[in-house]
């Protein structure tokens, strides 16, 4: 039978909730200076922000090594940043240079650093369930306690394939946190409208442990994201959180360009700007006397002087030659 | 060198690979049961750890699997059927061939999904299908057809050693096909090499598959009228050995493709128009294919016979290329 997560009693306490604004800052500016560059028309795609959604690939990953498995959405540039990617690296892949994590053959959508664990942004929507259970099997073959997180939308909510792996993941007790990050939004169409009932409750259904969080509250990411993990490291079965959150940007930047009228009210974004969770943080750091405005400027620009880095980093680097697509379809063979 | 069936060879290959490479898991639909055979025995050996029953779930087997292999765990996926293939098609079309390239080159994805192709025991139209066309065009997946329990066995064997993904298709009506087998625990068949089964001067027959089998009564058949057959098996249709099909038409001047995919954007089109192509000059007559018709395989068994290859059609197509 389901059994609601227990509330852990740890906290993630002031010094790893800073190193977590801190996190959760670089992936914002970040992701403003992609938008930015976007709406500038200098880049070449399409780009898919999770400004507003920072706090759960932010307390989600803080409990992973590298040695741990992430699998991502279209909307992967803070799952990237989360696991420990490199901004130079971000930047340069959706400025398609290749110096790219990528090279620049992947994108925005497609962000990926193995060597972090980050098993890619994926374009097909649901697409990294399966490539995040499919992990967690490896690690369970593996057996030496690592983890995978499979990071979706509630949009991918709708896909079989979700269900497909609730069923295996119970079954074979896969080391593996699902991880709903509730936008409200399932690309351009509100959940209510494409979503039946409780997403969690389809979790329940196969008796998969279930815990539904503030998302933008990144002390409740943390603790539910502790209590999932440890039971996966202890070979205790898959675990599902469904975040609540919101997407403070469009489903893509370029959005604007093409809809003809908003799907989505003014009213509401203020709400929810009022939840951002990045305030939120601070104000929680300042109520624990551990952070001060000084010190919050002085993370803003430490933050900023990193962003501008990657982005200087990227301008100055080269374009991909072809010889690195002929040489990156296949291992040892030419396509 | 050992006598066994096409399935007994496939069997071979997955015990020695996986006794070689300890990190090699297999799983699919009642792959303890082993429907066609090929996976049997292997749990008893392996383990529930390495040899996996799944539910009727090809999306999440697919993505398993390609997810498994980017986590350094190379796996091998049965879906059974191929048709099955198409209700998990995203792991393989979208993921599996795409995301070493994605990934700028840091996947490697050591992925094997196994399944059988083909018509000819009246299944219905769909568990009938060859669909390595479509696989074919998506870019960055190896395709192994053996028509051998020797190519079988070389090719799934090279396909477990190597780090690319790979669609392995058993044809289904040639399971219980005999040969001989080698025994040396490195026999390998190289990815893109055809098999020039037989060699010949007035005329070259290429066939994929189960075809190969028609072939070669085909050969024979024009052999008794003093036809000189030239007989290849592509064996791999990614990458395809176009080097040794064209050099054979250069020499013969005439090409038969046998295929028993559908007509249209089928293997043995793409195969003609590369000949067509490169090869033109030399060419004495046109190109003929002996394919499927371009529709869904019908259940009763007489009209199933009558829209597939067989022998007598590649006799009637090779004589109206020698004719022209």
């Amino acid at each position: 039978m389901s059994q609601p997560n227990t509330r852990h009693n740890s906290t993630p306490g002031s010094e790893r909730l800073t190193a977590m604004l801190e996190r959760m800052l670089l992936i914002r500016r970040t992701e403003e200076q992609l938008g930015a560059d976007s709406r500038a028309g200098e880049l070449p795609g399409n780009v898919h922000l999770c400004a507003g959604q920072e706090a759960i690939a932010v307390g989600v990953c803080n409990h992973l090594s590298d040695s741990d498995y992430v699998g991502s959405t279209h909307r992967g540039h803070g799952h990237f940043l989360a696991k420990g990617g490199s901004v130079r690296s971000l930047i340069a892949e959706v400025h398609a240079k290749s110096t790219g994590a990528c090279g620049g053959l992947g994108g925005s959508m497609h962000v990926t650093d193995l060597s972090k664990g980050m098993i890619g942004a994926n374009g097909i929507v649901g697409g990294g369930i399966g490539l995040a259970a499919g992990a967690a099997l490896s690690a369970q073959v593996a057996g030496e306690g690592q983890v995978a997180v499979a990071f979706f939308g509630d949009g991918a909510s709708s896909q079989g394939i979700l269900p497909e792996v609730f069923n295996i993941a119970v079954l074979w007790k896969l080391p593996l946190i699902l991880v709903c990050e509730y936008n409200g939004y399932s690309e351009f169409s509100a959940s209510s409208t494409v979503n039946a009932g409780e997403i969690a409750d389809r979790a329940r259904a196969f008796g998969i442990p279930t815990d539904v969080i503030d998302g933008n509250d990144v002390e409740a990411v943390w603790t539910s994201a502790a209590i999932a993990i440890e039971r996966a490291r202890k070979g205790e079965g898959p675990s599902f959180i469904e975040a609540k959150t919101y997407r403070l940007r469009g489903h893509l930047e370029a959005e604007d360009g093409f809809l003809q009228a908003p799907y989505r009210s003014e009213e509401e974004i203020d709400q929810w700007r009022a939840r951002d969770p990045i305030p939120q943080l601070v104000k929680r750091l300042t109520e624990m006397s551990a952070m001060s405005d000084a010190d919050f400027e002085i993370l803003e620009a430490k933050v900023a002087a990193e962003v501008k880095d990657a982005l200087q980093f990227a301008n100055d680097s080269e374009p991909p030659e072809m010889e690195r697509v002929l040489s990156s379809v296949f291992v040892d063979q030419l396509p | 060198m050992a006598k066994m069936r096409l399935t007994q060879a496939i069997n071979a290959a997955y015990f020695e690979e996986m006794e070689r490479n300890e990190r090699i898991v297999l799983f699919g639909e009642d792959v303890e049961v082993s429907m066609f055979g090929d996976t049997r025995g292997l749990h008893a050996k392996f383990g529930s750890n390495r040899i996996r029953n799944t539910p009727i779930s090809e999306s999440a087997m697919t993505g398993m699997a390609v997810g498994a292999a980017m986590a350094g765990t190379p796996a091998i996926c049965h879906l059974m059927f191929s048709n099955f293939a198409l209700t998990g098609f995203d792991g393989i079309a979208n993921q599996a061939a795409k995301l070493r390239l994605m990934t700028g080159g840091q996947a490697r994805l050591p992925v094997t999904f196994v399944a059988a192709i083909g018509a000819g025991t009246s299944t219905g139209a769909q568990h009938s299908d060859t669909p390595y066309p479509m696989f074919m065009n998506l870019g960055g997946i190896n395709i192994a057809v053996p028509a051998t329990p020797a190519d079988a066995k070389g090719l799934m064997k090279s396909a477990l050693r190597g780090f690319n993904p790979t669609i392995f298709l058993l044809p289904r009506v040639r399971g219980a096909t005999s040969g001989e087998v080698s025994e040396d625990p490195d026999f390998l068949v190289p990815y893109g090499k055809a098999s020039v089964m037989q060699e010949g001067s007035d005329i070259t027959i290429v066939a994929i598959g189960s075809c190969v089998h028609h072939a070669i009564r085909a050969a024979k058949a024009l052999a008794e009228d003093g036809i000189s057959v030239e007989l290849i098996d592509p064996r791999t249709l990614v990458p395809l050995d176009t080097d040794t099909i064209v050099a054979s038409v250069r020499k013969t001047g005439r090409l038969v493709v046998v295929d028993e995919a559908r007509d249209r954007c089928s293997a043995a089109s793409h195969i003609a128009a590369v000949v067509g192509d490169e090869a033109f000059s030399s060419l004495k007559a046109s190109i003929k294919r002996v394919t499927s018709p371009n529709i869904p395989m019908p259940y009763a068994p007489a009209l199933e016979r009558a829209l597939l290859p067989d022998p007598d059609k590649i006799v009637a197509a090779a004589r109206l290329t020698l004719a022209s």
